[in-house]
């Protein structure tokens, strides 16, 4: 009936342009504030995937930590994969502070309802891609979550100032890895060419499609739970990996890529976006091995929480017992 | 809640001597034991903190954003408790 529901709609258009305003002026939103309900589901599903993102990170660089070439390498990956861990838990923590479960969101991973980036279902075949993921991946992930420090909402923006803190290191001793064979041995530089070829269009394939395909981008952008374009941050990627590269006298695989003096940018190739969404949709090298593996952890460690449950109850009733 | 789900325990930690424990984001634990443990190693990876606390989540009691106005309205029009409401001649030191 539009005489009843007439004033609850003007409530709702009230409270949706107050939330509006408050983000225009840059204020964050905190977990007790009002906001709309697709607000609420977007930022959920988009840190929980970041989460997600996270945890199955783990797992191509966790296959070379008993292959690590030295103690001090072995040490360095282990706090490295160790940090990926924590930033799957403090991304977590933020979606929990918007009503979200722990164990729906990894009910929504194991069950495939949700996604993770696409770049961890590539394989890591030699020790030089754990120097490739450092430089590449995370120095891409980099300028993704520098980006996300000013997103609108608090616990989300705080978490990624943390991460981006740490990350800064994860890019730093890959980038070293790959000097240190860059300037070894022919067959060493070589493996690191290779690895380069390989990790080079994943790493761009990060930052989403075409601006022109990113049918939720608008009204992120308005939300500011997404600050900057993909297009505009893949290129701001590139422009600065470029000359990383080229100190390495590593060799870019993309013929069409050089500097463009008018538009102060580089140019650069076609992307194969039907390889991106071919993995996206479930069928890169390594999805399925990534799902599995996830899982098996998962049920495996699941004695081992109820165990802790268990145990913490019958201290709670011993002590209540001596206290009565 | 199943079985194998802990609850979940706000954690704060003091950066420095001499600081307020500062609130930090979350995690879960099966007791008061393991939480300040989790604590640690999610938080406290690069020296972050010299003191930790936790508290169960669902024991924060918070203000209502929605009551905002209302609730700090008494001491809105108090402005005399601020130094600055005070006109004191520049030639008067130490004050």
């Amino acid at each position: 009936m539009t005489i009843s529901s007439a004033p609850a709609d003007r409530d709702q258009a009230r409270l949706e342009a107050d939330f509006q305003t408050r983000v225009d002026a840059e204020q964050r939103i905190e977990p007790e504030d009002w906001m709309p309900a697709a607000y609420r589901k977007t930022l959920i599903r988009q840190i929980a995937q970041h989460a997600h993102s996270e945890i199955i990170g783990m797992q191509p660089e966790g296959n070379w930590i008993t292959r690590a070439p030295s103690l001090r390498r072995k040490a360095v990956l282990l706090a490295k994969v160790q940090d990926e861990a924590g930033h799957g838990l403090y991304l977590y923590s933020a979606a929990e502070t918007l009503g979200a479960r722990r164990e729906e969101l990894l009910d929504g991973l194991h069950e495939g309802r949700m996604k993770y980036s696409s770049i961890f279902n590539y394989p890591t075949l030699t020790w030089a891609d754990i120097g490739a993921i450092g430089w590449l991946v995370d120095g891409a992930a980099i300028v993704n979550q520098v980006a996300l420090c000013r997103t609108s909402y608090g616990p989300y923006a705080r978490a990624m100032v943390r991460i981006c803190k740490e990350e800064s290191f994860h890019q730093r001793q890959g980038y070293e890895i790959m000097m240190t064979l860059a300037q070894g041995t022919a067959e060493q530089r070589e493996m690191a060419q290779d690895s380069l070829n390989r990790w080079w269009w994943p790493a761009l394939m990060m930052f989403g499609p075409p601006d022109a395909e990113s049918p939720h981008s608008a009204q992120s952008m308005k939300w500011k739970i997404k600050r900057q374009s993909n297009d505009e941050l893949r290129q701001r990627f590139i422009d600065m990996t470029v000359p990383q590269a080229e100190y390495l006298d590593l060799k870019i695989p993309d013929d069409k890529l050089r500097w463009n003096e008018a538009r102060g940018h580089y140019d650069f190739g076609e992307i194969d976006w039907d390889e991106f969404y071919r993995v996206l949709k479930g069928h890169g090298p390594c999805n399925r091995q990534r799902m599995e593996t996830r899982v098996k952890a998962h049920e495996a460690g699941r004695w081992v929480r109820e165990a802790a449950m268990a145990h913490a109850e019958k201290k709670r009733r011993r002590q209540s017992a001596h206290a009565a | 809640m199943d079985r194998s789900d802990w609850p979940l325990w706000e954690v704060f930690i003091r950066a420095r001597h001499g600081l307020d424990h500062k609130h930090v984001g979350s995690l879960h634990a099966s007791d008061a034991e393991m939480a300040p443990e989790n604590a640690r190693d999610v938080y406290t990876r690069r020296m972050e903190g010299v003191s930790i606390w936790v508290v169960r989540s669902q024991d924060i009691v918070a203000s209502s954003p929605e009551d905002r106005g209302a609730f700090y309205d008494p001491a809105e029009d108090k402005a005399y408790r601020h130094p600055t409401f005070y006109t004191v001649p520049d030639d008067v030191k130490h004050m």
